[in-house]
């Protein structure tokens, strides 16, 4: 896996006497979805935090693209091409959700020290923000105020501004958290139609959809990563199933 | 509508020291150029508390930097208010460049104490400064010259100069604000995780903004030096940043208007309380009490009727 997009080495990470991260190896090659599953618990979060650069490891590197980026901050690591969402919705509440959209593609165009034409009047910016807007299934919402939508559609803003960023790299933190069965479908077919032309990490307790969306799926365990395959492997794993004991068994 | 208001404000405003002078009242005059002054200074301060989320306890510290830069220079002979107000604009900017390069690696109540620690300092500093009168302060020998004929001793003149200023300043605040930079700090103030997130270098966007504050706060202290024809040691002290602070809240916290208004209610309170009773910060604080109470969003949201207007 010497091509892999995303390459893991022995990732520590402690918090007091508990090890959070503990020597985790992972390998995404480009145009993967690779599922991260686990007990609650067993660390999913605080490895995304990590390998977004919110947090620093321990010990351990990682490389994305052939660059170690494990000193990199977050806002760098978004330039270099790795970004993420998050499990509990971080939009932007008081403003709509082009605004939202717009600002992402902002981060992206250089360098933001305008000081005297207003931001609304820069069309290139809104003109692909409301492609986003349509991509993520928010179409017709666009002036809505991103604190007034629904649940579920602050979701597919949150994954949309991860997307925004244009990313080679999405890191997606429980994507379909506390989404009703429908919503859950909408993501699913977000998710979906991601796949193969972004590489994707995805963390989510929604088993269903993890095994039906991922090329590969690893699973973390008290800190360690306990086995790595094909939906199908993992499935008929013991080790997956002893983990698993007390919640309910992967489908 | 809008448009309206601030146009008849305007109109008032310039028409406001003609009428003063007409039925002889002066003083009106240089009270008006008091209240405009503050108003730039206050709504520095709203830059960076309202609109960046920095509350800092410490801006006084700019506004006597400015205030004092200009005396100094005068001091040594340099009277060109061409020369003396940029400079102290340039200066107060570095300065608050170098305490916000710190104070911004903090957060929340350490923010709030690195910042007034600094003032402090700074207020300790030209305390210290017996060169330049110490805790005497210092007399400015005059105003500082403009040329084109126009002399700022009269406080007509004076007061079209710092008019024109003020609403120079609030015109380029407007712009900014609604341009780029403007929308990238306010969405730092609103979530500063996704935007790091998103890819903004967020402690950098915060440290230019608070050196633009600090700026803005600079040449209100040039004026002030001038208003005054003298400055002190207690330009910087923390009361006065907190007097900043009060005209912000006061005002309206992330409104454009908000510091201008808050100056404003608050010296003419000042003004007409202490005529009453030297317990006049009595009154200002159940004002103040009742607006934090009832009114969070400062008499500029009352006046807007809603919170939609925020932003």
């Amino acid at each position: 896996m010497a091509d892999a997009l995303l390459k893991v080495d022995g990732l520590l990470k402690h918090f007091g006497g508990v090890t959070a991260t503990d020597h985790v190896d992972l390998s995404v090659p480009s145009g993967e979805l690779h599922g991260l599953i686990g007990p609650n618990g067993a660390g999913k979060t605080t490895l995304i935090h990590q390998l977004s650069g919110a947090l620093r490891a321990d010990a351990g590197t990682i490389f994305f693209n052939g660059r170690d980026i494990t000193r990199a901050s977050l806002h760098q690591r978004v330039h270099f091409g790795v970004a993420r969402s998050y499990q509990i919705t971080s939009i932007f509440r008081s403003v709509t959700v082009v605004h939202n959209l717009a600002l992402a593609v902002l981060a992206r165009s250089g360098s933001s020290l305008g000081f005297w034409r207003p931001l609304a009047r820069e069309p290139v910016l809104f003109d692909e923000a409301r492609a986003l807007v349509n991509q993520v299934g928010l179409g017709g919402r666009e002036n809505v105020v991103a604190g007034r939508l629904a649940h579920g559609e602050q979701r597919q803003l949150e994954v949309g501004l991860a997307l925004a960023t244009r990313a080679r790299l999405l890191l997606l933190d429980e994507p379909m958290a506390g989404l009703g069965p429908e919503e859950s479908q909408r993501m699913v077919a977000l998710i979906a139609g991601l796949k193969g032309a972004i590489t994707l990490l995805l963390v989510e307790h929604d088993m269903d959809a993890v095994f039906r969306l991922a090329d590969r799926i690893s699973v973390l365990d008290s800190g360690r990563i306990i086995a790595t395959g094909t939906p199908e492997a993992i499935r008929n794993d013991e080790g997956v199933k002893r983990a698993y004991l007390g919640e309910a068994a992967p489908a | 509508m809008r448009n309206g208001l601030a146009i008849s404000m305007l109109v008032l405003l310039v028409a406001f020291p003609l009428a003063a002078k007409h039925w002889d009242q002066l003083f009106y005059v240089s009270f008006a150029s008091r209240i405009l002054i503050y108003a730039l200074a206050a709504s520095s301060l709203n830059l960076i508390l309202g609109y960046g989320g920095m509350v800092s306890f410490g801006h006084a510290a700019f506004l006597g930097t400015g205030a004092y830069a200009v005396a100094i220079l005068m001091a040594e002979g340099v009277t060109s208010a061409w020369l003396s107000w940029p400079l102290a604009v340039m200066v107060s900017a570095l300065f608050a460049l170098v305490i916000g390069a710190v104070s911004l690696r903090t957060r929340g109540v350490y923010f709030i104490m690195i910042t007034l620690a600094f003032a402090q300092m700074a207020y300790y500093l030209f305390i210290s400064l017996r060169a330049y009168g110490g805790e005497d302060g210092l007399n400015l020998a005059a105003r500082s010259r403009v040329g084109f004929g126009l002399d700022l001793a009269g406080d007509l003149t004076f007061y079209y100069v710092v008019l024109a200023l003020v609403m120079a300043c609030l015109y380029l605040m407007q712009r900014l604000l609604s341009a780029r930079f403007g929308q990238v700090v306010q969405a730092i103030r609103d979530n500063e995780t996704r935007m790091e997130a998103i890819g903004f270098p967020t402690y950098r966007y915060k440290l230019i903004c608070f050196a633009l504050a600090g700026g803005a706060a600079g040449l209100a202290g040039a004026l002030l030096a001038n208003q005054n024809g003298f400055v002190s040691p207690n330009l910087l002290q923390w009361t006065q940043s907190g007097t900043l602070m009060v005209m912000v809240i006061l005002g309206g916290v992330g409104y454009l208007y908000g510091g201008a208004l808050g100056a404003a209610v608050f010296l003419i309170l000042e003004e007409a309380l202490s005529a009453y009773t030297v317990h006049w910060q009595l009154g200002l604080g159940l004002a103040l009490l009742a607006i934090v109470l009832y009114a969070r969003q400062g008499l500029a949201g009352l006046l807007a009727g809603s919170a939609a207007e925020r932003r």
